[in-house]
């Protein structure tokens, strides 16, 4: 029923990315690598990420499962350093209108807004606990300025 | 009888508020029938509360609905959807609207006037956000915020949300961010019945898990709930054990199963201590060593301090760890043992043995209990047996071979009880106010042993009808030990009598 609407999103990604988005590998409907560039004028210019999304087979009605992956992961208040991501529209504020691509836009101005380079207070004692998924966390969002 | 008429008179004009202390009332009436009936009073270690089968459960759900759809004119579909924004509070409800009423109705997603889940001709070019098809086909369906999305990715959503994400107070337009809420009928008029279903059942159990008053009964494959209006702050002060129309007894405060006289909040504390091997490492520590060469676990049992690892052989001091080659002649008495370090460290060894002991002695009866009850219990299927044999080769009726039934039943409720009674007073603080308690506990205990012994006797066709009548009297004798130890501490935690080690109305 959705695999329509993954390729599409392909196709979009390939005609019309959004700023410092590149996919790096999409052979399939389940695994997508993209690599996301800090935006100039940011904590975070002349970086570039890896970034990983997971579509169950209910995508887009369930949220894909989305991290950083490899060496360098963004160093930022909402970012652990296992990759996992703070962000309320990855878990309970997800809608089905969300696309790889607006996930890439939030994503970007999560790290464009950050005035200090800094780990999340808890990282060191989340990361021990975490699961891998980070679907599987109960996340709290208190601060969406950062 | 007309006390308990104004008693019910009373109850059902507070009967809108789950705010409402019902302790307050409770002692007003009690001061009132006092003077007239002392019987009529309820036993201080019994709450009221009331059973609702299902369809009860739904049927309150549309009587309020149907209570507030009048005094709001709101219709019958928005007066459920503030309910729910409401946790079914009506007071609070019907105050909040009388004061800010467009307010009210944003926070719960109601819309008076517009009609819910219109459905459209797809306008041109449009695509479908969700599942991106462009194919102007089908019919779209929007809400009064204008997004839209091909009907069958309204039904996925709308099914993904009840099926996969029990959700069921307020499901939200499917467009990111958008606060426009999809009220029962809209929802009805997009998913199959199978869904519209589990949505129905899930509204259920929110009505029960939101009502502070109400809580499932926790037996398996029961659908009973249960009603109890004590505030859950009283909670330290009583012990609200309900019983289920299934037979089921359980604390409407935790879920957990009757366990007066305790206090939920020091169950709690208990069942934390049991299961922490804190206990069992103190325990360890206290009467285990490490051999100072191979580290094997040594445990001292004999008075002498000149100890040889069985493993290695390696020969030490008890007392200073060191090696007994060191202690000479001087073998008597180690001659380290005033060292301050060696005081501190005996000093402590004696507390944590010392704490570790009295914790035991309460575990061994609170866990001997509920060992004994599931012997008494073995002991019943194996006699029950004998007494249907006796039953067919005698005069006797099936009733009168129903005392042990009985007894059976009595003896492990007074067991339960007893066994609670230790986790009490494990924290109970002595003074001569707990020895009252003490002395009912041992009467209770004494009482409890004799009729578990007197089951244990062989039956004897000839001397059934005695042995029965033995039985039956001891019997009421136990539960009435049993309603002496339940009253005694209920009246005690209402009164503020008992002290706790541990501050439990904290840990609530
Ligand atoms: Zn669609
Ligand atoms: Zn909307
Ligand atoms: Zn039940
Ligand atoms: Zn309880």
């Amino acid at each position: 029923m959705f695999a329509r609407r993954l390729s599409k999103e392909l196709k979009d990604l390939a005609m019309n990315p959004p700023a410092g988005v590149e996919v790096v590998d999409a052979n399939d409907f389940k695994v997508w690598k993209l690599s996301l560039a800090g935006a100039p004028g940011t904590l975070y210019e002349g970086e570039k990420f890896q970034l990983e999304f997971n579509f169950g087979p209910n995508y887009p009605l369930e949220s894909p499962q989305v991290l950083f992956v490899g060496k360098d992961v963004p160093i930022h208040p909402h970012i652990y350093s296992n990759g996992h991501i703070c962000l309320d529209v990855l878990y309970n504020h997800w809608s089905p209108v969300q696309t790889v691509a607006s996930i890439c836009l939030s994503l970007q101005s999560m790290l464009s807004s950050c005035t200090s380079k800094e780990r999340p207070p808890d990282n060191a004692t989340y990361i021990k606990t975490a699961r891998a998924n980070p679907k599987h966390t109960a996340w709290a969002f208190h601060d969406d300025t950062v | 009888m007309e006390i308990e008429a104004s008693d019910f008179e009373d109850y059902d004009s507070h009967d809108e508020g789950s705010d409402v202390d019902y302790d307050d009332t409770a002692e007003e009436d009690i001061e009132l029938s006092d003077m007239v009936n002392e019987k009529a009073r309820r036993k201080a270690y019994e709450v009221d509360f009331n059973v609702l089968s299902l369809s009860e459960i739904v049927l309150a759900q549309v009587t309020a609905s149907n209570h507030i759809s009048g005094v709001l004119g709101v219709s019958l579909q928005q007066a459920g959807a503030l309910l729910r924004a409401y946790k079914w509070n009506k007071e609070r409800l019907i105050e909040g609207y009388m004061d800010t009423p467009q307010e009210i109705l944003d926070q719960a997603g109601v819309v008076l006037e517009e009609a819910q889940a219109l459905i459209l001709k797809p306008p041109e070019g449009f695509v479908c956000s969700i599942c991106f098809d462009d194919s102007e086909a089908g019919a779209v369906l929007g809400l009064r915020c204008g997004h839209t999305f091909c009907q069958p990715c309204y039904e996925y959503y709308l099914t993904q949300k009840i099926m996969e994400e029990g959700e069921c107070r307020r499901i939200f337009c499917a467009e990111s961010g958008c606060s426009v809420t999809l009220d029962e009928q809209a929802i009805a008029n997009v998913v199959p019945q199978k869904v519209m279903e589990r949505y129905r059942v899930l509204q259920d159990r929110a009505y029960v898990a939101d009502n502070g008053s109400l809580r499932w009964c926790p037996a398996p494959n029961c659908e009973n709930a249960v009603e109890c209006r004590h505030l859950h702050s009283s909670f330290s002060i009583i012990v609200p054990t309900v019983a289920c129309a299934c037979g089921n007894n359980f604390c409407f405060g935790c879920g957990l199963g009757d366990h007066q006289p305790a206090p939920c909040g020091l169950v709690k504390m208990w069942q934390k201590k049991c299961a922490d091997d804190s206990e069992t490492a103190n325990w360890i520590s206290a009467n285990t060593k490490e051999c100072g060469k191979c580290q094997s676990t040594i445990e001292k049992n004999g008075g002498c301090n000149h100890m040889t690892c069985r493993k290695c052989k390696y020969e030490f001091c008890w007392v200073c760890m060191g090696s007994w080659l060191e202690h000479g002649t001087s073998w008597y008495n180690c001659n380290r043992f005033d060292d301050p370090e060696s005081t501190d460290a005996r000093d402590q060894q004696a507390k944590s043995r010392a704490s570790l002991e009295r914790y035991l002695h309460y575990y061994n009866r609170f866990a001997n209990h509920e060992q004994s009850a599931k012997l008494d219990q073995d002991l019943y299927l194996k006699t029950e047996k004998k007494m249907e044999e006796m039953q067919r080769t005698s005069e006797l009726s099936w009733i009168e071979v129903q005392f042990l039934k009985k007894a059976v039943d009595v003896l492990t409720s007074c067991r339960m009880t007893l066994r609670w009674t230790y986790a009490f007073a494990f924290y109970l603080t002595k003074s001569n106010m707990t020895e009252l308690f003490e002395d009912n506990q041992r009467d209770l205990e004494v009482a409890v042993e004799a009729l578990s012994e007197l089951l244990e006797k062989p039956i004897e066709k000839e001397k059934i009808a005695e042995l029965r009548q033995q039985v039956l009297d001891k019997a009421v004798y136990v539960d009435g030990r049993r309603e002496v130890v339940l009253e005694d501490t209920a009246r005690g935690l209402a009164d503020g009598r008992w002290e706790f080690h541990t501050s439990i109305e904290t840990k609530l």
